[in-house]
Formats: C-alpha cells, sequence, structure tokens
C-alpha cells in the first residue's frame, strides 16, 4: 500500500474515546486528498469486537493488535508495537489524537521512527505532499505553521477540534502480530474513574470557578455542570487554595480545553487562564466586577453574584428541559 | 543517586510576544526569561530525593543560549550541584527532536541514574523532548508524573491519565516529567544564591559533545516552522442585561439557545 494514512484509534478498557472518531475522522479527510488508504490502528486486549466499529468512518483497513500485554497503556509496548505496524503499512501520514496517552506515544514513537512530530494540532491541510500543520505555541499566543515534508509526518490532534464525520469504508480487519517481549515499564496501579465524568479536555461543555468561588463549595457550579452534561474546571487559584485537585486546573500550567461552550464563573481572565481556554467557541464570563477583564474576551457576559446567577441558570435549564 | 535535570529558559507567561520581521521567529528582546515552570518542580523534585538519600549529585542540564546560565544559576541557587549548557549557533535551526538528540549526546557522557524533566516548555508547548531523550538513551519514559516513590533500583510513578491517575514502575535509569502538584518548589535563599555564583557551570558546544552540526544537519529538524502568526483576537460580546439574577439567567440561556446554538 503505502501513500496512505494511519490513525491511532485511541481506546479504553473496550470502549473507543471521542478523540478516536475525530482523529479517524479527520485522517479519512487527509487520506481522501492524498487519495491514499486509511488504515486505524486498535490496541489494547480484547478490542476485536469494537474494532469493527471503525467501519462506518471510512476506514479502509483496520489493524488490531490484541494483547494482553496491551491491557495497559505502557510507552514501551505501545511504541513497540505501533513502529512495527508502521513499518508495514509505510504511510505517508500518522495521526493520533493529542490526549495523555497520545502525546507520550507520538513523542516517543516519533523518536523511534526519526519523524517530524506536530504536537497538539488544531488544523491540518497538505501542500502536495508536505503537511502543514497549524499549532498553538506560547500558550496560545502565537499560531505556528508547522511543515513536515519527510515520510512519515505525525501529527497529534487535539481534542475537539476535528469534526466527527461518517463515512463509508471497507473496514477489512486485519490482526497484527505483537511481539512485546521484555520491558522495562508496567502498569501496577489503576485509579481512574471511568463511570459518568466527562473528562475536562475532550467535554463540549466546560463550567470552571475561580477564586471567586470563596471556597471549596463548588456545589452551584457543579448542578449547572450536571445539568449540561459538563466538566468541571477551575481556575490556578482555586487550586492553589486546595479548593480543587490539579487535575481540574484550566491555563498555561493547566490543561487545554476547547471546549464548544466555555463558563468562568468567579476567574478574572488573567493570561495564563485564556491560554487554556482561549480556543473555545464560546465564552460566557460571570463575574460580578463589570471591569474584569475577562469580560473583554467573552461572548456572553453577565455582571452578577455567581452565587445568585448560576443557580438561576440551572433552574432555568431544567425549565427547559421540561 | 545521580540525577539530571533538563532545563530550558522560557519566556515568562505574562511575556508579550511578538514576531519577527522573518515572520518566523519571535522577538527575544524585551522578554523577561524565566525557568520553564515544569523544570522547577523537576528541579525541586531532584533535590528532594537527593536530600531524602542523604547522598548524589543533581546536574542541570540545557540546550540554550547564553542568556540560559541566569536560569541555570537560579536552579544552582535552590540547591542543584553544577549545571552544563551546551550552547551553539546551529541549535536554532533545531526542532524538539533535535534538541533531543543533543541532550541524549551530552548525558552519554556523564553518569546518571535518573533524568527529570518537565512534561512541557511553555514556549513551545511541544511535550516531546523528555520522551525522545529516553528513546535515545533507550531508557524507560513515563510521563505526567504527580508523585514518585524510589526503592530497589526501581521507580513508581503515579502519572495522570484522563479520569484520575495511574501507578506505572519502571528500571531505573528512566526519565521522568513534572506535572503540576508534584511539588511546590522552594525559592532560592540568599545563601544558596551566593554560594550559586561558586557552582560549577560548563559550556560546551556541539563538537565538545561528540557532535557535528554538519552531521546533524540532516537529522537536526524534520519539521519547520513556515510561518508564526497571532489568532484572531477574541472580541467582547454581549452583555447580559437583566433587572434580576433570573432575568439575566433566562436570557443568557436564550442566546446560548438561539443564537450561539451550543445548548
Ligand atoms: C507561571 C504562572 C502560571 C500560571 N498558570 C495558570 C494556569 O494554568 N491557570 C490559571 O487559571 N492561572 C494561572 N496562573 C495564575 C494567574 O496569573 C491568575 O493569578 C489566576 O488565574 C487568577 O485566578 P482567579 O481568576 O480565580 O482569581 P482572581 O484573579 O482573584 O479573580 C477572582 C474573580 O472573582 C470575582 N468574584 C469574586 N466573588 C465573586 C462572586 N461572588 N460572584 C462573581 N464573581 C466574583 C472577582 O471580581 C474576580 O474577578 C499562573 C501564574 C503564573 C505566574
Ligand atoms: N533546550 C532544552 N534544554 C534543556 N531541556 C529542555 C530543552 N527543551 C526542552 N527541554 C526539557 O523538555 C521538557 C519538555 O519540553 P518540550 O518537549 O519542548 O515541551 C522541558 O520542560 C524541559 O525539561
Amino acid at each position: 500500500m503505502g501513500k496512505g494514512v494511519l490513525a491511532f484509534a485511541e481506546q479504553v478498557d473496550g470502549s473507543f474515546r471521542k478523540i478516536a472518531y475525530e482523529v479517524v475522522s479527520e485522517a479519512r479527510r487527509l487520506a481522501d486528498i492524498l487519495q491514499g488508504p486509511l488504515t486505524a490502528v486498535v490496541m489494547g486486549s480484547g478490542v476485536e469486537e469494537i474494532a469493527a466499529e471503525l467501519k462506518a468512518y471510512g476506514v479502509d483497513c483496520i489493524v488490531i493488535a490484541d494483547d494482553a500485554a496491551l491491557t495497559d497503556y505502557t510507552t514501551e509496548a505501545y511504541t513497540r508495537v505501533l513502529s512495527g505496524i508502521v513499518k508495514d503499512k509505510a504511510p505517508e501520514i500518522i495521526l493520533l489524537g493529542a490526549s495523555t496517552r497520545g502525546k507520550d506515544l507520538a513523542a516517543r514513537l516519533a523518536a523511534h521512527l526519526d519523524a517530524g512530530l506536530a504536537m497538539d494540532c488544531i488544523a491540518l491541510s497538505l501542500d502536495n505532499s508536505a503537511l502543514h500543520a497549524t499549532r498553538p505555541m506560547f500558550g496560545g499566543k502565537i499560531l505556528a505553521d508547522v511543515v513536515i515534508e519527510k515520510a512519515p509526518k505525525i501529527a497529534a490532534l487535539r481534542p475537539n477540534v476535528a469534526e466527527v464525520t461518517e463515512a463509508s469504508g471497507a473496514g477489512e480487519l486485519e490482526k497484527a502480530p505483537v511481539e512485546v517481549g521484555q520491558t522495562k515499564t508496567r502498569v501496577v496501579e489503576k485509579k481512574v474513574e471511568t463511570t459518568g465524568v466527562v473528562d475536562l479536555t475532550e467535554a463540549d461543555i466546560v463550567v470552571s470557578g475561580g477564586r471567586g468561588m470563596g471556597g471549596a463549595d463548588f456545589s452551584v457550579i457543579e448542578a449547572l455542570a450536571q445539568e449540561l452534561g459538563a466538566a468541571v474546571g477551575a481556575s490556578r487559584s482555586a487550586v492553589d487554595e486546595g479548593w480543587r485537585p490539579h487535575s481540574d486546573q484550566v491555563g498555561q500550567t493547566g490543561k487545554v480545553v476547547s471546549p464548544s461552550l466555555y463558563i468562568a464563573c468567579g476567574i478574572s481572565g488573567a493570561i495564563q487562564h485564556l491560554a487554556g481556554m482561549g480556543s473555545s467557541k464560546y465564552i460566557v464570563a460571570i463575574n460580578k466586577d463589570p471591569e474584569a477583564p475577562i469580560f473583554k474576551k467573552a461572548d456572553y457576559g453577565i455582571v452578577e453574584d455567581l452565587f445568585k446567577v448560576v443557580p438561576a441558570i440551572t433552574a432555568e435549564i431544567k425549565k427547559l428541559k421540561g | 543517586m545521580d540525577i539530571v535535570v533538563l532545563l530550558k529558559q522560557v519566556p515568562d507567561t505574562e511575556a508579550t510576544i511578538q514576531i519577527q520581521e522573518d515572520g518566523r521567529t519571535i522577538k527575544t528582546q524585551d522578554i523577561k526569561w524565566v525557568i520553564n515552570p515544569y523544570d522547577e518542580y523537576a528541579v525541586e523534585e531532584a533535590l528532594r530525593i537527593k536530600e531524602s538519600q542523604g547522598e548524589g549529585k543533581v546536574t542541570i542540564l540545557t540546550v540554550g543560549h547564553d542568556r540560559a546560565v541566569e536560569a541555570m544559576r537560579t536552579a544552582l541557587a535552590m540547591g542543584a550541584d553544577e549545571g552544563i549548557l551546551i550552547d551553539d549557533p546551529a541549535i536554532d535551526t533545531f526542532d524538539g527532536l533535535g534538541i533531543a538528540r543533543i541532550l541524549a549526546a551530552a548525558i552519554y557522557e556523564i553518569s546518571y541514574d535518573l533524568i527529570i524533566a518537565g512534561m512541557r516548555a511553555v514556549d513551545d508547548d511541544s511535550y516531546l523532548v523528555p520522551t525522545a531523550v529516553a528513546e535515545f538513551l533507550e531508557i524507560p519514559s513515563v510521563s505526567m508524573v504527580v508523585r514518585q516513590e524510589i526503592s530497589d533500583g526501581k521507580i513508581r510513578c503515579e502519572r495522570m491519565v484522563e479520569g484520575g491517575t495511574v501507578v506505572v514502575e519502571a528500571d531505573l535509569p528512566a526519565v521522568f516529567t513534572t506535572q503540576k502538584g508534584i511539588n511546590e518548589p522552594r525559592y532560592a535563599s540568599l545563601p544558596g544564591i551566593m554560594k550559586a555564583k561558586k557552582k560549577k557551570l560548563e559550556k560546551k558546544n556541539l563538537a565538545d559533545i561528540g557532535l557535528e552540526a554538519a552531521q546533524l544537519s540532516e537529522t537536526g529538524a524534520n519539521t519547520r516552522v513556515a510561518r508564526l502568526s497571532f489568532p484572531p483576537e477574541r472580541q467582547p460580546g454581549k452583555m447580559v442585561e437583566g433587572e434580576t439574577p433570573e432575568e439575566k439567567a433566562a436570557e443568557l440561556v436564550r442566546l446560548l439557545r438561539e443564537e450561539a446554538k451550543v445548548i
């Protein structure tokens, strides 16, 4: 084959992450431009059944690497197996999601293959065979147009920027030989909640609280988030006060999110916070100070005490849902 | 235990970034330079490991230009033992993978049990260099670590993943990268600053560590920046009006449904 696109479809505990569909859809778009085949790679153990799901996204070939040694993600085992598949398929472009796992894997794979990598991209295009990746730098203050000419070209796609599109494809299933062998790393414990929680980086709506929350009681925000099916985030101040875990922090030294709606409650809008949420499609700011800088970046602003208006918004949405 | 900390000097997160006339690089004058925030955690964690074990050496390794000495001295003032700066005019054309090759070559010459780095540099935001260094040195890497524990030649790293954390055990030597939450970095004390002035800070170029710029020019960069631009400025939008919180809430929800169509 060759000249095609290879998409890493990330699954965890037997279901694809949202980013997997985004990556496969974007890879299909690039494969169409290249007029090459799209191969999706599914790695894990007991993943054969879910792999077939990808047929609905225009995949020509689905490579399954199924092995007990791949049950949990480790950089070493995944790089070893994925690079084997890459050598076999010789793709022009390799696309992964810029999730925690995807970023880690993309980095090690790029080094292993001596390949150009554009991390955390928000747009991809092709100019003849050169891959152009648009990626934020300096906490989103700058956008870089990064060019990769030599194959394989690796890009990791930021969650929530590509559209998921269905398409028809042959979706031929193929089993890859898996030989992990001796490794120097192993997962010894997992403390992961998989049920019901929307991850901050993948959430379509994020409701965040800052120092204006005045304490660790985030119940007004949690109630709104629950009504919207949203994830809860926080400013660094709220995290540093110990009100929220570090994993909730949005910003230049926290998570970067690109939801379609970001609701900032009691957050002033410091440059480091904007670095983490400035690429959201719509921003709502709720702050009692009409001079708060966040209003300059918000699509909709409400000057009000958050403890009064947030419950009112929750009630309003409840009312709509009936 | 001998620990190498990969430390990068970056523009302060408050800094206004401007684009050079060439359209591909940023203006470096008038910028306040600092230690990459994640690398401060790396320095702190290295010092804590050294202190808890009561022995060992912490080496600060940087690829950068002369101004990076300031960031390195700050790390030495925090308590690190010595620094190595790899400075060469050729490095400006290198991408993250190329920088990782230089770092790996420099580390090759020193003895180490552990390498600690930041999970990302807040200038290029690549999340790439430390993991690539580990690949070149053929040792394990664990990224985004919020807690670690060392015993019997192994390190247990609790790393952040979506929805929680996972504990990964790796044989030493290994590389791990720091995530916020791992520690609170100390400030350099005045005696620390005085002592740092006398600590060894070696400067080397590529030839000194056995790399030739010419030989590296092929592998120094697989990517190139064609153009830098500013993202579209977000324009201030509408202030949602209303007499009461309830009225404002109702108007916001209406706008989100009918105008933005996001709920
Ligand atoms: C190196 C570095 C990295 C950083 N990284 C990050 C990062 O990743 N993320 C981040 O968020 N910050 C980061 N910061 C910190 C950042 O500079 C700000 O200090 C922080 O974002 C402020 O948080 P805040 O808006 O919650 O608090 P404040 O700035 O104190 O704002 C609180 C706001 O709440 C409003 N308010 C108070 N009470 C109410 C109420 N009842 N109803 C409505 N509004 C109310 C106030 O009017 C005020 O505007 C970083 C700083 C540095 C130096
Ligand atoms: N030029 C450099 N010199 C030393 N360490 C670096 C350099 N570039 C990156 N690093 C290390 O790699 C980490 C991640 O950087 P990056 O991959 O560029 O996002 C940083 O936090 C540093 O620890």
